[in-house]
């Protein structure tokens, strides 16, 4: 065991997460500050903070979602717009702690037509794989996720999307993918009672209406028209 | 210890559409009856109610309304030679679990099988040769036919306030309705949903190639409508929350607002919630079900509930993993082919093109579980030649968007990225403008395709779970070939801006991505205890005062949705325990 290449990853992911402390603890408040003055025009139905996430993990949230969701012309960037609030909420929430998951033994690896096989909830696989993901990075760059440029984020998210990266000891890489992405599309696009999607960032970007109740009249008034009517989501109606 | 309750007459396992409809059916009929359902008590005006209802994250994305497979889930694999794991997140189908179960978020579609199922073994042998059928597919007559079934189709549409456009009136064929329908004795209860703009252009390109589109029967109340028991249905509001949704408008049919609160008003009928059947007992020589066991799930204690009558109304593969656990009849084999317990499991299939027209505004989001244009020239279709293509069945082609909830329906082209600000573009661009043609196949049940018991995964309860051994095979490879030349012909026809084409690959059963419901077989109806479970009324062959309803007495699956079927075979089986069975208990002929 001496020799395994473990011990050096511990070392790193000491490192890490020392990195992470220092230059984390300015980061993630330095993102909800600026989320918070861009939120001021609207309401927001979210309290800022992690409930779950710790300090390492959140600035990899926080630079995943700012990457596979930037600030441009059509929406806010992913910080802003509370996708990894909606993720921290999530991973706290029954779901990501196994609820309505067979979590029960003997776990086998299976074959991709089995789906999901591993003994980890959605908490303890992000808590397992965001750690195996910085270490990951720091052997191919010598940095955490959160430290790499966009061509390296881009460059790291595409392997770890198809699998090519290869954690240590387990799990494949890819179903660790699998679930962070579904997530940050829930983040963007659910109601924004759940803390992402923000002043119905994702909503206003493709034109869905949200939580309207009442559209037999619409058939006719918006067939091949584009629809305009305003955008509710479920805090608006209650 | 297990407390002894009281003898009831009828003892019901199950509260969706098939315990509802048997619920009323038996209690206005004066038997005393219980029924046990495993889920909570729901009703639309607290659970189905605006705004809350609209949540694509809690009903579509959490399954809030689904069984949950922390507590009982099945097993999996594709083949005997795999080792079977458990499905531990729910996806390729959702039971529903709870008062209405999957008639709550089921979509409504509601169709009319004929004695081309029925019949299928005798239909394609007289006129394609017994060789035309593969020797591992084991599809069988059933021994029903239309005729006795019509008038409980007829029954069933109007309970549960069906809206389409009939094809065929008494044998003369009508315009605009399926004329390959089996014949009705009389239009829809109600008149067919809005067309929407996808549901339209599918129906002018299908009818220039020469098909014969007609609006899917659904039962979702294009108006405001009383069903003859008197209840109450809202109109239909194109809210495009339906599917995995209970509807707060009441315009979706389902037993929560017709049956089920007739049955509740009967002094004579008690529904226990939370109530979980673990077995069907029998008496000592095993011929006669005695009743069932059942834990209460608030206090953990468990019950027995004499009956006369047992009748099993869970989800399609409860009701035969409830065969399994209690050993009732024997289990199938595939080796040998013998045992008919778990047999002939089925499940549907289908292809799909996605079609991108710049410029057009579908508004996706307005529309219902049944707003769409159907063709059934290559299924209900006897004259559509399977002799070329060689396949036994084939599929309905259909087009009109149901839902456009944005966390799952998001259409970009290929080669679009999966995020950044290209991503975010395309997505914008394309939600609005694209539509999907997609056919529908019901898989043919094959020797390998069966349920069993799993000898290492335990459920909630300490049981075996479920066991399903299930894959495609070379007849549904066939229908997707078929399927997609004729989708990209459609396709090709309306000249979208960017198309991307349907395609039939050889591919395996994943039990990650949703794909259907309907699955069917295990208990399978037939003409003797040699090749079914059950009789024509679905009554154990076994044991003659059990009855076994619902999908699972499908002894194949069809391209057309189940629901249609299992609501009149509910009905049928109804008439046949009141004016039959209660008179001289004992096999029904």
């Amino acid at each position: 065991m001496d020799q395994n290449p473990t011990n050096r990853r511990h070392f790193l992911k000491g490192a890490l997460v020392g990195s992470a402390a220092a230059v984390g603890g300015v980061l993630p408040n330095t993102g909800n500050a600026e989320s918070k003055s861009t939120l001021t025009t609207e309401t927001s139905n979210v309290n800022r903070g992690y409930v779950f996430f710790n300090l390492e993990e959140q600035s990899f949230i926080e630079a995943v979602v700012n990457h596979m969701i930037p600030a441009d012309a059509l929406t806010p960037k992913g910080t802003d717009i509370g996708v990894n609030i909606y993720i921290d909420r999530a991973l706290d929430s029954g779901w990501g702690k196994g609820e309505r998951l067979y979590n029960v033994g003997p776990w086998k690896k299976g074959l991709p037509t089995q789906g999901y096989q591993l003994a980890l909830t959605p908490a303890e696989l992000y808590r397992t794989c965001i750690t195996k993901s910085n270490l990951a990075c720091i052997d191919r760059y010598n940095k955490g996720f959160d430290q790499l440029t966009g061509d390296q984020r881009q460059e790291f998210l595409l392997a770890l999307s198809t699998g090519k990266v290869e954690f240590v000891g387990g799990p494949s890489s890819k179903t660790f993918f699998d679930m962070l992405y579904q997530n940050v599309m829930e983040g963007m696009f659910s109601d924004p009672i759940y803390g992402g999607n923000q002043n119905k960032a994702g909503w206003k970007l493709i034109g869905f209406p949200g939580a309207i109740s009442l559209h037999a009249q619409d058939v006719e008034t918006y067939l091949d028209k584009k629809y305009t009517a305003p955008i509710f989501g479920i805090a608006d109606l209650s | 210890m297990v407390t002894k309750l009281k003898e009831t007459d009828v003892v019901i396992v199950g509260m969706g559409w098939t315990g509802g409809i048997l619920s009323k059916e038996l209690s206005e009929a004066g038997l005393s009856v219980v029924a046990l359902e495993r889920g909570d008590m729901r009703t639309a005006q607290n659970d189905y109610a605006l705004p809350n209802i609209r949540d694509e994250l809690r009903y579509v994305i959490r399954q809030e309304l689904m069984q949950n497979a922390s507590k009982d889930t099945l097993t999996a694999r594709n083949n005997p030679s795999q080792e079977a794991l458990p499905i531990r997140r729910l996806g390729s189908f959702l039971p529903g679990e709870g008062v209405g179960g999957s008639a709550i978020h089921w979509s409504g579609g509601t169709w009319r099988w004929t004695d081309m199922e029925f019949k299928i073994r005798s239909m394609y042998e007289e006129r394609y040769g017994k060789k035309f059928i593969p020797a591992d597919m084991t599809i069988q007559d059933w021994g029903i036919t239309y005729a006795e079934l019509e008038p409980y189709y007829d029954k069933f549409e109007a309970i549960a306030g069906v809206s389409g456009k009939a094809g065929n009136i008494k044998g003369v064929v009508q315009k605009g309705g399926n004329p390959f329908e089996g014949y009705r004795e009389r239009e829809y209860p109600l008149p067919p949903l809005k067309n929407i703009l996808s549901s339209k252009l599918f129906s002018g390109a299908a009818s220039d190639l020469g098909y014969h589109p007609f609006p899917r029967p659904a039962a979702n109340a294009s108006k405001a409508y009383t069903n003859p028991d008197g209840s109450h249905f809202g109109a239909c509001q194109y809210c495009g929350y339906c599917q995995r949704f209970g509807c707060e408008a009441n315009a979706k049919g389902g037993p929560q607002i017709t049956v089920i609160p007739i049955a509740m008003s009967k002094p004579n009928f008690e529904l226990r919630t939370q109530s979980w059947v673990t077995k069907v007992l029998r008496d000592k020589t095993g011929k006669k079900a005695t009743g069932v066991l059942y834990t209460n799930l608030i206090t953990g204690e468990e019950y027995e509930q004499p009956a006369s009558i047992v009748l099993l109304c869970a989800f399609a593969f409860n009701n035969v993993h409830l065969m399994l656990l209690s050993g009732i009849g024997k289990p199938y084999d595939p080796v040998s082919g013998k045992g008919i317990i778990g047999k002939n499991y089925a499940y549907d299939t289908g292809v799909g093109s996605t079609l991108f027209f710049e410029g057009k505004n579908f508004n996706p989001f307005i529309s219902a579980g049944g707003t769409n244009i159907v063709i059934d020239d290559f299924y209900g279709n006897w004259d559509f030649d399977r002799s070329g293509p060689g396949f036994v069945g084939g599929y309905i082609v259909s087009a009109g968007h149901n839902t456009a909830l944005p966390i799952g329906y998001r259409p970009t082209p290929s080669g679009t990225p999966r995020w950044g600000s290209e991503w975010k573009a395309a997505t914008a661009k394309w939600y609005q403008t694209a539509m999907a043609i997609t056919t529908r196949s019901g898989v043919l049940p094959h020797r390998n395709n069966y349920y069993s018991l799993d000898g290492t995964y335990k459920n909630a309860f300490g049981q075996p779970l479920m066991q399903l051994t299930f894959d495609y095979q070379e007849n549904e490879l066939k229908m997707a070939k078929h399927g997609a030349e004729v989708v990209n012909r459609i396709s090709q026809h309306l000249n979208p801006t960017k198309l991307a084409k349907a395609s039939a690959e050889k591919r395996s059963w994943n039990v990650v991505p949703y794909q259907s419901t309907h699955s069917t077989g295990g208990t399978i109806m037939g003409t003797s205890p040699s090749n079914s479970a059950v009789n024509k009324y679905q009554q154990s062959w076994d044991c003659h005062n059990l009855f076994i309803l619902g999908a699972n007495v499908f002894p194949h699956n069809s391209a057309y949705q189940p629901t249609g079927l299992v609501g009149a075979l509910a009905y049928w089986t109804a008439d046949a325990i009141k004016n039959q069975y209660i008179k001289k208990p004992g096999l029904l002929a």
